[in-house]
């Protein structure tokens, strides 16, 4: 793809997840999608920027606020929404929800409301590609938080030791939940962890889809290449707070001005703008299809209580 | 359940418990292409209690060792299985389990249910329990009760050689996780017969390890031949002890029981476990929630609330001997 084509391409996925992601709190706040949402706000850059370097055969493991990457690996929006509406057309049917959602025929194999739980898993879904000659690469999205997980120590550990073609993607915005990271850790330069596992550890700016793409691209060809895992701390913000609802009483006066003004679409859209492309036609059409996805979901019947207890066994 | 590549030859032949889950393992690893075994020490050095010797050898790379990383061990068989797979691991102490949890519960059980089906976890967790002498507080809990507080997981305690056999190879053909839970104090206590290359048999089921008229002894795990025990010494005393050893606990034989129960009119389960919130309580229920006619109340032995100390002089008379069985039955009768 040529650059100014993947540039108008990436901000129209990202504009599309962004639109979900303001869609879905409109709904919250109408009561019509219920309990605990984490948005992806701010952070769309590196969910299509990781989507786009991956192929049918890969897995991708995210956290609960993952909303972003189902849809970024081509998952309908429709079943997204009707997934945090409770509705029998749900991609889970309802089971899983805002957190817990996922879409193994799109290569998304879910969300996890356990912070660090899904680096083990991703080994796993390494470890298989290495029997079945699929050439997987498995990628493992994690907040900042979940690098003082035991989890993910011993996911980086296992994928190293054994070198398995596992990404690890650390989504830095500062926040471990409500907490500023640089207060839990020594050394907030994560990515530098990576060198106690002999893996490759870079940070890149997680604002530019196209800096996660080269970043990713690369992790992922020496994963498919047999040389086992990479780390990639990417470095973004969220616009809004750890769930809707938080108050956010944490952050800092001014803080979200200067996040807003280098966020992930405000900086494409003016790339854009200077190369002669005119950002907004691009953004109001993904408005227009994640609408239009809204919508067919709310029309949707309610998931049937009788599903329930489907599904527990074998 | 996948479909049987080779058709085996039916022998019987004379094992110890431990060979026989090596046996079971070997049959899995044959028929199963997609079968994978790991775990810490499982692959070169054969186990800790030389369970999976020679498996590595003849199987090569689907046979390794791990690190010491109970998480990503889990974790690593949840995502395999998600992919495909059909892994068996083991956790070299049932203690081990707790700082995987997370993976069993929160991932493992849920597979199939947030997925509708469109993906399963049929992982095989083989680990072992249950005191010996010398054991820390550490490495002698009996913890089946807390797995069978989870839906999702499939629970099973063989104690013959022949269940270790048959239960492990219906394990890994389950399509279900399913947690085995075998006894070190078994693996090397002599050879038993035990037919090998038989039919896998679906999950589920119990043992009526012997019969008679006047009370049902509901058991499960080592403390079974404890319960064995004290129905002969019964059988001397002119009191019919009827034993059914519940090797599945989830799914659980409730049937089976209520059938013995109804005819019995007496129950005493007897467990390893700690009697507090151990599955005993959940037997008992079952049967009281059905309305059989009771000639007594019914009766839980286990090991009482306590920690398990490291001294065999300390341990030993914890968990219930044949005596304690024998005396709760003659209170049972009214003798």
């Amino acid at each position: 793809m040529a650059g100014s084509e993947q540039a108008v391409s990436d901000l129209h996925a990202m504009a599309r997840l962004r639109a979900f992601e303001e869609r879905v709190l409109e709904l919250w706040v109408e009561k019509l999608v219920v309990g605990s949402v984490h948005l992806d706000i701010g952070q769309e850059a590196i969910p299509v920027g990781v989507a786009s370097v991956l192929r049918p055969e890969d897995a991708l493991f995210a956290t609960y606020r993952g909303h972003g990457y189902a849809l970024a690996v081509g998952t309908p929006a429709e079943a997204l929404f009707a997934e945090l509406l409770g509705r029998a057309t749900g991609i889970n049917g309802g089971r899983g929800g805002s957190a817990y959602l996922s879409a193994p025929d799109y290569g998304f194999y879910g969300e996890n409301s356990i912070v660090g739980a899904g680096a083990p898993i991703a080994c796993g879904a390494a470890l298989a590609g290495r029997y079945d000659g699929s050439g997987r690469v498995a990628v493992t999205v994690f907040g900042d938080g979940a690098m003082n997980q035991g989890s993910v120590h011993e996911a980086m550990n296992f994928a190293s030791a054994m070198r398995l073609p596992v990404v690890f993607i650390c989504v830095n915005n500062g926040w471990s939940e409500l907490t500023p990271i640089a207060d839990m850790v020594a050394d907030p330069e994560l990515h530098k962890r990576a060198a106690a596992y002999a893996m490759p550890g870079r940070r890149i700016d997680g604002n530019d889809p196209a800096v996660v793409r080269a970043a990713m691209s690369e992790a992922v060809e020496l994963a498919r290449s047999g040389q086992g895992p990479a780390l990639i701390e990417a470095v973004t913000q969220r616009l809004v707070g750890h769930y809707i609802g938080d108050a956010e009483v944490y952050r800092r006066p001014g803080e979200l001005d200067q996040a807003k003004a280098r966020e992930p679409l405000v900086v494409l859209g003016e790339r854009l703008a200077a190369a002669g492309i005119e950002p907004q036609p691009i953004i109001d059409r993904a408005r227009e299809e994640i609408e239009e996805a809204a919508a067919a979901a709310l029309a949707a019947p309610l998931a049937s209580p009788e599903t329930a207890k489907e599904h527990v066994y074998a | 359940m996948p479909e049987t590549l080779e058709v085996n030859e039916v022998t019987a032949t004379s094992l110890s418990y431990a060979e026989a889950v090596n046996s079971a393992l070997a049959r899995a690893l044959d028929e199963v292409p997609n079968t994978l075994l790991y775990g810490e020490d499982v692959g070169r050095p054969g186990g800790v209690f030389g369970v999976t010797r020679g498996l590595q050898r003849r199987f090569g790379d689907r046979v390794f060792d791990t690190p010491i990383s109970e998480s990503a061990i889990l974790g690593s068989a949840v995502g395999a299985s998600m992919l495909g797979m059909r892994p068996i691991v083991e956790l070299m102490w049932v203690d081990f389990s707790l700082v995987a949890l997370d993976q069993i519960v929160n991932q493992l059980a849920n597979v199939r249910y947030i997925n509708r089906g469109r993906l399963s976890a049929p992982v095989t967790i083989r680990t072992q329990q249950g005191m010996a002498p010398g054991a820390c507080a550490q490495h002698s809990q009996s913890l089946e009760a807390l797995f069978l507080h989870v839906p999702g997981l499939r629970v099973c305690m063989p104690r013959t050689a022949q269940d270790a056999y048959d239960l492990l190879l219906a394990a890994v053909y389950s399509e279900d996780p399913v947690l085995v839970i075998e006894n070190r104090s078994l693996y090397h206590a002599g050879k038993q017969d035990v037919t090998v290359g038989g039919p896998v048999q679906p999950i589920g089921g119990s043992r009526v390890r012997r019969t008679g008229g006047d009370v049902t002894i509901v058991t499960w795990g080592s403390i079974t031949e404890r319960s064995l025990a004290a129905a002969d010494v019964l059988a001397g005393l002119g009191v019919g002890a009827e034993v059914i050893e519940t090797v599945w606990l989830n799914p659980f034989d409730t049937e089976s029981v209520l059938e013995s129960v109804r005819r019995t009119g007496r129950l005493l389960v007897v467990h390893e476990a700690n009697v507090t919130g151990g599955f005993g309580a959940e037997v008992v229920a079952r049967v009281l929630e059905m309305g059989v006619a009771l000639q007594a109340p019914p009766v839980r032995l286990g090991v009482e609330d306590l920690r398990i100390p490291s001294a065999p002089s300390l341990a030993e008379h914890l968990a219930p001997g044949v005596q304690d069985i024998v005396g709760a039955v003659e209170r049972l009768v009214g003798r």
